[in-house]
């Protein structure tokens, strides 16, 4: 088999939006498949994500979006996002993808470490409890550079 | 192309995959397991047998699958192999390795 040079990745999620969030989910969970170590740092609207009153309800962007092949003005009309969302939603399904709160399970239980971001924790005004119990700290962004500790670790801002 | 596995010799395509499952026995498992730095116990055996199973069945395999498996969870699954669990284990099993992205 042919050996990976790429050791560690740390990602870190600064987008509230549910393309994003799977964006990091599944390089994230592709990485620990593949026997590279994997973290995710959420930070500012990419807290969403791990937040447990609205991870569930991640959208998709509608507005300024130009691959969702419709005028920025309709993206704006009340109920777009949502009905964006659910088709999303609908073919994820399709291809047995895990929903957000299920994912953020296998992450954790594959040994990716979740971190909250300390300044945006700060700024949302947001308590431990607000937060999944799967997250593995609060961290600095200095204390996620600390992270990066092994050869061949590559960072990642999503 | 041929690859010796232990006393037998074996087809497998260029990432080490058994291309004939008929060519896959105990021996064989434990062979690949070895390069790997694996020691197969019964656990492994069973998860094994899972895998061959739903290879068997034509259904795909996930990490996803694996959680709803009820054999084995994610936390142990990686434990048992390391280094990839899924990719390891459907090596290990002589099926192919799963095309998934998840």
């Amino acid at each position: 088999m042919n050996e990976t040079k790429v050791k560690k990745m740390l990602f870190i999620l600064s987008k509230g939006s549910i393309e994003n969030a799977y964006a990091a989910f599944v390089m994230a969970n592709g990485a620990r498949m593949e026997g590279i170590e994997a973290e995710i740092f959420f930070t500012f609207f990419g807290l969403e994500a791990v937040q447990k009153k609205k991870l569930e309800h991640l959208k998709v962007a509608t507005v300024g979006n130009p691959a969702m092949h419709i005028p920025t003005m309709l993206g704006g009309l009340p109920g777009m996002e949502a009905l964006a969302t659910n088709m999303m939603k609908k073919e994820m399904e399709k291809l047995d993808l895990p929903t957000v709160s299920e994912f953020l399970e296998i992450l954790s239980d594959s040994g990716c470490k979740l971190w909250g971001c300390k300044l945006a924790v700060d700024m949302f005004h947001l308590k431990e409890e607000d937060l999944i119990d799967e997250l593995d700290g609060i961290l600095t962004i200095g204390d996620f550079y600390a992270r990066a500790n092994a050869e061949g670790t590559h960072l990642l801002f999503i | 192309m041929k690859k010796l596995v232990g006393q037998t010799e074996v087809n497998v395509n260029e990432e080490g995959y058994l291309t004939d499952f008929n060519e896959w026995n105990k021996n064989v498992a434990e062979n690949l397991a070895e390069e790997h730095d694996i020691k197969l116990t019964e656990r492994h055996w069973e998860v094994i047998a899972y895998l061959q199973g739903q290879h068997q069945k034509e259904e795909p395999l996930s990490i996803r699958g694996i959680k709803k498996s009820g054999v084995i969870d994610i936390k142990e699954f990686y434990a048992l192999f390391p280094g990839g669990p899924l990719k390891m284990s459907t090596l290990i099993a002589g099926i192919p390795k799963p095309k998934s992205c998840i």
